[in-house]
């Protein structure tokens, strides 16, 4: 599919690396002549130097041509701009970046409809969605919503003094009553589709669907529930901790954030007058001991530095803090980070380049196949792929034990009007819509899933 | 340095080469000749050759830089040429190593410079041999192998950069390895075209072939001892056409291909090539009208001369060592300015040249207001300082090599004439000098090292000095 990224920032960079290695065709446009020469020594892929908004570099680019146009840089205006011509000269589909909270608003939908944007990024938005959802249910260490419904996968950690250590999903079932489903297991950069005879060793990252209310329930029974962070504190004030604060605020939390420049805490303090803004320097373990770091439910770095970030997250979580989630943007310093024992990292660049990935792929699945939606899973090794039941779907009304799925594929849930967690005497009836989780097949209608 | 992969690469490219060898194997079974024992020899030498390599130094680290590309498309061109040779050694059709090596530098530079006395003796096997380097060498062997090998190299465009003539090389599309596939369905496509042509002339087949082999590669390795005069003015206009179609960058194809005829017209470096080729014809067609008497004979014998030379394929219809001094020194300039960067020709390439004239304007309008500021433009892109840097260290590199080439071959006995044009030839990848080394006679009067000489100059032109440079220097090779 033919793919054209104007705007070569750290987030634009991020979005081609992964755009190009999922063998997309990409053209990249910057104005910076030595931006370009270097992408282009690196990435197989064409540069065009110019200005993103204008129609000659636009057409040296083939933007007649381009299923998908995206606009990631710094400038809201511009992105618009760009997203507007390259529409009108023949893309099929746009994405802007607009990140500043005025345009986040009601205008928002507004500029959609009349730029014909197809969909608007707001990293910062994003980065603070996904760590809410953390928050919210601070046992896990990653969420994924499916279907925009109430139907969910958590991925979780097994500690080492785990009580699922050497237990098989059989065993689990029958200890257990919880209606839950191990969808995933990665272990050790393998990820496994697990059957009634896999048996769980601790350290092993688990892949979870279920209902809301029996994911609190398991979790108890486990041991490992945490109730939703009430008293956070954020470090940096970022818009990332704007957009955070507020949400965790209208959830009833209480937040505080320390930021250092003395502007922004009047910006914050006047934007949400709930929160308690700090003026000082967060790096000063002083300055946390005295705000009450040993009593909070959880503590969110979200400084520029991603170094700083690691730092004072490994102090607080030494302080025994129950949640400690931290922001690296860098690829490099996140998995190190991994080693030195924080568990729970974000990463706004890769939320963004996952989101564009996710939104190629539906794209040019939208052409041969019949996947609504595709979200990627355990760092991209497993996929979860969204099916409707259409009217010719032969396999209706049989139960689910009696139907022969191939190997390395499980129905993680069928959604109907509520979600259901499919047990071996469920059947799947027309109208429903089926969460297919697999590793390494392609799979594009909902028939293949099965043996021939 | 990414030592390993380099020497991996190469492997791979002579494991390419055994393929290659397999279509002239294909020609001397039909004809039935001898020779085909000499082509499995190779054959087996250049598989034990490359597989050594590739098993040796196998390597997970695919990543390579800048300078793995100089050094692994010379270290490529290098071992190719020296495999290349065995068939003609083997057979003992040419007796000497370094003679066989200087006809084989010659076919993979496409330069066509011969030390043959009797070409017609040769068999055909060989024959075809030497004509298929010409097309192997005229596009890039390291492009042809990145075209069918899949997920050949990472970061390939370096080998791109090192192998493709011309000052800048950019790709056609996205993926490397769709431009690689793009730029020889091109030339296939033109090559087979210009085979049909020559047929419906009459040529024979395998004479079709080769010279077609000898025109797309821009190369000029004949098989009658009278180049192309023996055949008919239909044949010799048809070659004269393809000659300066493949001089035109390749690039300019892909636009038609893709009917973006706005931006082929707007090509200032195409018009400037056609019209240097038309001045020089008309020039020429004057200037020898008086010996041949008859106006269709001289535009036909100039327009293919000046194709030739200009295009550096160095066909020849006429000796034209015999014309009048304008006409020699028209040719001679020709010689040095090469065909359109991008295309399969040498020479200094009309777009650098075209990049100097304008960077000598700006200076001398620099000189004449010092607080001026200018922007060297092309093709109504600004060319930045970097570029422009590149361009005259380039030319000043030529201009050095140039001299210290010519100072190697003062040691033979030959006229300055003969040594200059020979240089030249070599160096631009022409073929035919002058007087000694004229159209109608060889190079198999230079001493061995002399042929040596001028086997490196034929590299370092098809190469464009740089990657053959780099791969000489030891800051390249030292771990530091």
């Amino acid at each position: 599919m033919k793919i054209i990224i104007a705007g070569l920032g750290k987030i634009g960079t991020t979005i081609l690396a992964s755009l190009v290695a999922e063998g997309h065709d990409v053209v990249a446009i910057d104005s910076n002549p030595d931006i370009i020469d270097e992408i282009t020594n690196i990435y197989d892929v064409i540069g065009v130097c110019g200005n993103g908004a204008d129609t000659d570099a636009l057409s040296d680019a083939g933007v007649d041509k381009a299923e998908l146009f995206v606009a990631v840089t710094g400038s809201d205006e511009f992105n618009m701009l760009s997203c507007f011509i390259a529409r009108k000269m023949g893309a099929a589909h746009t994405i802007a970046r607009i990140r500043s909270p005025e345009y986040n608003d009601n205008s928002l939908v507004f500029m959609k409809q009349h730029l014909g944007l197809s969909m608007a990024i707001n990293p910062e938005l994003l980065a603070a969605h996904e760590l809410y959802n953390i928050l919210k249910f601070p046992s896990a260490v990653k969420i994924e919503t499916f279907s925009h419904r109430n139907f969910e996968m958590i991925e979780i950690k097994l500690k080492p003094d785990s009580i699922l250590d050497g237990l098989s999903l059989m065993q689990l079932r029958h200890k257990y009553k919880s209606k839950i489903l191990i969808c995933t297991v990665q272990r050790d950069d393998k990820v496994y589709i697990p059957d009634g005879n896999f048996v769980l060793k601790s350290g092993d990252k688990i892949g979870i669907t279920a209902e809301l209310t029996e994911f609190q329930k398991f979790f108890k029974e486990l041991g490992i529930f945490q109730k939703q962070a009430k008293n956070v504190m954020i470090l940096g004030g970022s818009r990332t901790a704007f957009y955070l604060a507020r949400r965790l605020i209208n959830g009833g939390s209480s937040v505080k954030i320390i930021e250092q420049r003395r502007e922004r805490c009047d910006a914050l303090s006047e934007a949400i007058p709930k929160a308690v803004i700090i003026h000082g320097d967060g790096a000063q373990q002083e300055l946390l001991m005295e705000e009450g770091l040993d009593s909070l439910d959880a503590f969110v770095a979200l400084t520029g530095m991603d170094e700083e970030n690691i730092l004072i997250s490994i102090f607080a979580a030494s302080h025994s803090v129950p949640t400690v989630i931290s922001k690296v943007n860098r690829n490099e310093l996140s998995s190190m980070a991994e080693k030195l024992g924080l568990d729970c990292i974000v990463s706004p660049k890769k939320i963004i380049s996952d989101i564009l990935v996710r939104y190629a792929r539906a794209l040019e699945n939208s052409m041969d196949s019949k996947v609504e939606t595709l979200y990627k899973l355990m760092d991209g090794k497993a996929e979860a792929l969204e099916f409707k039941v259409g009217p010719d779907f032969k396999y209706t009304n049989i139960p689910i034990k009696d139907l022969r799925i191939q190997e390395n594929i499980l129905l993680g849930g069928i959604i109907r009007n509520k979600p259901v967690i499919p047990s071996g005497n469920d059947v799947i009836l027309p109208n429903d819509r089926v969460i297919v989780v697999a590793t390494d097949k392609k799979i594009r209608e909902l028939s293949d899933i099965f043996e021939s | 340095m990414n030592r390993k992969r380099v020497f991996y690469t190469i492997g791979k490219i002579i494991m390419a080469e055994a393929t290659m060898l397999l279509l002239p194997l294909i020609v001397s079974f039909i004809y039935g000749e001898s020779c085909s024992m000499d082509f499995i020899i190779t054959i087996g030498i250049a598989l034990a050759v490359g597989g050594l390599l590739m098993i040796l130094f196998r390597t997970e680290n695919r990543v390579i830089y800048a300078k793995e590309g100089f050094v692994i498309v010379a270290g490529a061109w290098i071992a190719m040429s020296l495999i290349g040779a065995l068939p003609f050694y083997i057979s003992g059709e040419i007796p000497s190593y370094i003679d066989a090596f200087f006809e084989t530098v010659s076919g993979f530079t496409t330069t066509g410079a011969s030390i043959l006395t009797d070409v017609e003796a040769m068999s055909k096997g060989l024959l075809f041999w030497r004509s298929f380097t010409h097309w192997i060498g005229g596009m890039g062997v390291l492009v042809f192998v990145m075209a069918i090998i899949p997920n050949f190299s990472d970061r390939s465009i370096h080998l791109l950069r090192a192998e493709v003539p011309g000052p800048v090389v950019g790709k056609l599309v996205p993926r490397m390895k769709d431009t690689a596939k793009i730029l020889y369905l091109i030339y296939v496509a033109m090559t087979v075209i210009e085979i049909i042509l020559l047929l419906c002339g009459g040529m024979p087949f395998f004479d079709s072939v080769v010279h077609s082999f000898g025109t797309a590669g821009t190369g000029g390795f004949g098989i009658k001892a009278d180049s192309i005069a023996g055949y008919s003015n239909y044949l010799q206009w048809v070659i004269t056409i393809f000659m300066l179609l493949f001089g035109v960058n390749f690039n300019i194809y892909y636009l038609l291909l893709i009917r973006h005829f706005k931006s082929v017209f707007k090509s200032s470096e195409v018009w400037c090539y056609f019209g240097i080729v038309g001045t020089s014809i008309a020039v020429i067609t004057a200037n020898i009208y008086p010996i041949y008497q008859d106006i269709a004979d001289s535009l036909r014998l100039s327009a293919f001369q000046v194709s030739s030379i200009i295009t550096t394929t160095g066909f020849a219809t006429a000796d034209f060592d015999l014309w009048p001094r304008l006409s020699k020194v028209v040719l001679m300039l020709l010689m040095f300015v090469g065909a359109c960067a991008g295309s399969t020709g040498g020479g200094l390439k009309v777009s650098r040249l075209m990049l100097l004239f304008k960077i000598i304007k700006k200076e001398l309008k620099r000189m004449i207001h010092p607080r001026s500021v200018g922007a060297v433009k092309m093709e109504g892109k600004k060319v930045d300082e970097k570029m422009q840097n590149g361009v005259l260290v380039y030319f000043a590199l030529y201009v050095v090599l140039f001299g210290i080439m010519f100072g190697l071959l003062c040691f033979e006995s030959f006229d300055i004439e003969t040594n200059f044009s020979a240089v030249t030839a070599c160096f631009n990848n022409i073929g035919p000098g002058l007087s000694l080394v004229g159209p109608a006679a060889n190079y198999s009067i230079y001493s061995s090292l002399s042929k040596i000489v001028l086997s490196g100059a034929m590299l370092l032109g098809r190469l464009e000095i740089f990657p053959l440079l780099l791969a000489l220097s030891p800051a390249v090779w030292s771990k530091k």
